[in-house]
């Protein structure tokens, strides 16, 4: 029986390779084991996706000899693996796309409070109140639309505006997503609880279409499947194509309003790692001017360090005129989650 | 996970969870019956029909297997932008999961007794009510057997609802998981879904109790018939037009795409890197869920009975859990219980062997089944203990059919999601995972490389499980 033969040698490769892989990745060591020795090693979760920041870590690598391993995944995903793992978490430092996971592990006392040296280059607007985090990068909500069919003028600037019969089943949003979540959490914040609902409600009501990712809805707004999408500015700007040559083109908010909400990325320690010296000098380099720059460059997002220019394409950080809330207070996820669940976007 | 039942009640009897849950029943019922249909038609055709080029549609009926349904759908939406809704998404699994209904299906036409059917002829039944009464229940054990698989992955596919944007429990249970910190609500959703899962697992073991468990003939060499030239190239048209859906229109949809790749291309080490460990992951997992599979399939097709089928039930179950539920639970079990096995490898595969565990299962309990009791009897009364009878007679019988569910799991690993993004070790890499990573940005392009590369590793279990329907064919010649 060849066919039998063939397979069962195959097998056993796949054995041997299994091993051979178990063997080089292990498992993964607990902070309170990391001593002097493996002080150059660094372990990081990173809630931001790997094709945008994997350079600017090798960059680290390259400049601090340290050696960094990272988890990729969502960051209240990994926020809440980070819950579940507790203190025996191998994180050291975590990297967030929205300061509300932060926030979360920072409310259940996981992070450490960060030198004051790091928090103090950031306006203190765009950071943690209590030290526990550091705003890295800003990201802007932006209405994106099909240019095909509507100019800038046609299109709402308040996105209560979009509740109105005209844009009825005409809107896309990504409600699991957590840029849209803090987005209705800053509502909450700002508007109060039965306005963040009220809006919810008229959009359900108004056929808001339901998509997975950011990327997903930039892409139906480009191929003319749907006409408005409510995405982060960088989605548009770091496109694969040219962004001014693009279908789909970007509506920003009206400044001071929550339509305009402003949110970081950020960077905290975890508590168990509070004495590694590698893990500081990895967030010390996040908000250092060249990782800053590569953040403007690379990932379009705006820097938050003073001295270093806004990225390409879009409206000046100050000229958007975001929201005046604190942002430490968006870690109340849950409860927007608990809303969106009550009005069945969820 | 700690659960409080007055917050969960809401959660649970709301009107989204009956919307998402009616969607659910709506594409597995819809998704089943198409596969079955289609299966059991390209089936017959297969075995029956004299065609040209039979050879090439019997490959093309397995290679289905290689292309995963969000790759198939991410594909087509190349084609069609803007594809959405529960309609696309039915076809896409339909043409994705059908292999499932029609490789056991084909085997067991090849079993079939023809000389019945041929006996209801010759006395004045039509050949259709033929098929129906005399040859259909002698396929039905098998068919129903694939339809189940069929079932159990339109019920908790992910990644193809979540790209033509059908709301279904498993996406709903994802968007509560991925949202929030409090992963009770999904747990409890996942709950419901397991539950319509066990119920796919009693209709099939009913439906499969009223057909005969074993087919009675010897194989009879059953004449191809020769249709008219017209019906000849009618079929030939079909099956090239299922093939051009399932597996042509995808890989060249997303080919097509490649030159608007020029940033977050992953690099060319990167991906062979992904490949080799996609290759690695899925035939380690398959050959410890054949192994983990064994003595249940045993215990299945020998000793029937309430014990066995609840076991047998409860390993279905896990094949309708989402790969995220299955891994979140590992990650607190493991975390709990042996923290150091915590992003090895051990603790990824042994999700997988959970997810794909029915697979092996299915294949291996029909493959036991088909050994005559009375050869194992033979070599009992001749002394031998029962462990060494099931080494001696029954496995290598049952060979054939217990690798061929190695080589179903083997495909099914290889294109796993949710679960190998939460427990991979840190810095492993599938294509699975590549390819997610680069819609998460929207690089569509670059996502084109790690699919077609998903493709052709995917190729290898689909043309292994080809080889055997070859040999099929050729037996039934």
């Amino acid at each position: 029986m060849p066919r039998i033969t063939a397979v069962t040698g195959a097998l056993a490769l796949a054995l041997v390779s299994a091993l051979a892989l178990s063997s080089c990745s292990g498992a993964a060591p607990s902070p309170a084991d990391a001593d002097a020795a493996q002080e150059r090693t660094l372990t990081v979760y990173s809630g931001r996706d790997e094709e945008l920041v994997a350079p600017l870590i090798e960059q680290f690598e390259e400049s601090s000899g340290i050696d960094v391993e990272v988890r990729y995944a969502g960051s209240t995903e990994l926020a809440a693996q980070i819950l579940e793992e507790g203190e025996r978490t191998p994180a050291q430092v975590f990297l967030s796309q929205d300061s509300g996971s932060l926030g979360a592990l920072d409310a259940a006392g996981l992070l450490a409070t960060l030198p004051t040296g790091i928090t103090s280059a950031v306006p203190a607007e765009y950071t943690s109140t209590d030290g526990s985090w550091v705003g890295l990068t800003g990201r802007a909500r932006v209405i994106a639309y099909d240019s095909q069919s509507y100019t800038a003028e046609e299109i709402p600037a308040d996105v209560w505006e979009l509740t109105k019969p005209e844009w009825n089943g005409k809107v896309a949003v990504a409600p699991s997503n957590a840029s849209f979540q803090a987005f209705v959490t800053a509502m909450r914040v700002a508007e109060g609880e039965d306005r963040a609902s009220e809006w919810v409600e008229a959009m359900v009501a108004n056929g808001v279409q339901r998509y997975a990712k950011n990327g997903e809805i930039l892409e139906a707004v480009n191929t003319g499947a749907v006409p408005l999408g409510l995405i982060n500015h960088y989605y548009w700007a770091r496109s694969e194509q040219d962004p001014t040559t693009l279908r789909a083109q970007l509506k920003f908010g009206e400044p001071g309003s929550v339509s305009a909400l402003v949110n970081v990325t950020g960077a905290g320690i975890l508590a168990g790692s509070s004495e590694s010296s590698a893990a500081r000098e990895f967030v010390e380099f996040l908000v250092s001017t060249p990782a800053q720059e590569y953040f403007a460059t690379e990932t379009f997002e705006y820097p938050l360090v003073d001295g270093v220019a806004a990225p390409a394409g879009v409206p000046a950080l100050d000229e958007l005129g975001g929201v005046d809330i604190d942002l430490a207070q968006l870690s109340s996820v849950q409860q927007t989650v608990d809303l969106l669940t009550a009005t069945g976007l969820l | 996970m700690t659960a409080d039942p007055a917050r969960l009640a809401p959660v649970l009897l709301r009107p989204r969870t009956l919307e998402l849950l009616s969607t659910s029943i709506v594409v597995t019922l819809a998704t089943s019956a198409g596969a079955f249909l289609l299966g059991v038609a390209t089936a017959w055709t297969l075995t029956r029909v004299a065609l040209p080029w039979g050879g090439v549609w019997r490959v093309a009926a397995c290679l289905p297997l290689a292309v995963p349904s969000f790759v198939a759908a991410f594909g087509w939406m190349g084609l069609v932008p803007g594809l959405s809704g529960i309609g696309p998404l039915v076809g896409v699994l339909v043409l994705s999961t059908a292999p499932y209904v029609t490789v056991p299906t084909m085997a067991a036409f090849v079993r079939a007794d023809q000389a019945v059917a041929d006996a209801a002829v010759s006395l004045g039944r039509s050949p259709g009510a033929a098929f129906v009464t005399a040859t259909l229940p002698q396929v039905l054990p098998a068919a129903l057997a694939g339809t189940l698989l069929v079932a159990l992955y339109a019920l908790s596919d992910f990644g193809a609802p979540a790209l033509l944007r059908v709301d279904t429990l498993t996406t709903g249970i994802y968007a509560q998981f991925a949202g929030g910190f409090d992963r009770s609500l999904s747990a409890a959703m996942a709950l419901v879904l397991a539950g319509l899962a066990v119920a796919c697992v009693v209709a099939e073991g009913a439906l499969r109790r009223r057909s005969p468990r074993h087919a009675r003939g010897r194989v009879v060499d059953a004449a191809r018939r020769h249709l008219g030239p017209f019906a000849t190239a009618a079929v030939t048209a079909a099956l090239a037009t299922v093939t051009v859906a399932s597996v042509v229109v995808p890989p060249a949809a997303l080919a097509a795409r490649l030159p608007r790749a020029d940033r977050y291309v992953s690099g060319v080490d990167d991906l062979a890197v992904a490949t080799a460990t996609t290759l690695a992951l899925g035939v380690t997992a398959a050959g410890v869920t054949v192994v983990a599979a064994l003595p249940i399939a045993w215990l299945a097709a020998r000793r029937r009975g309430r014990f066995v089928a609840v076991l047998e039930a409860i390993t279905s179950v896990g094949h309708a859990i989402p790969g995220l539920v299955v891994a979140l639970a590992l990650v607190s079990l493991t975390v709990a219980v042996a923290p150091g096995a915590y992003q090895g490898p051990t603790a990824l595969i042994a999700a997988y062997v959970v997810l794909f565990l029915p697979k092996a299962v299915g294949s291996a309990r029909s493959a036991v089944a088909a050994v005559r009791p009375d050869l194992e009897d033979a070599a009992l009364s001749l002394g031998d203990p029962p462990p060494r009878v099931f080494a001696r007679v029954t496995l290598p019988l049952a060979a054939p059919g217990v690798l061929a569910g190695g080589v179903l799991v083997w495909a099914a690993v290889m294109k796993e999601l949710p679960a190998t993004l939460l427990l991979r070790p840190i810095g492993v890499d599938t294509l699975a995972t590549e390819l997610w990573r680069a819609t998460s940005v929207g690089a569509y392009g670059a996502a084109a490389l790690p699919a077609l590369l998903l493709i052709l590793v995917g190729l290898v279990p689909a043309l292994a499980v080809a080889r055997g329907i070859r040999s099929i064919g050729e037996d039934s010649r």
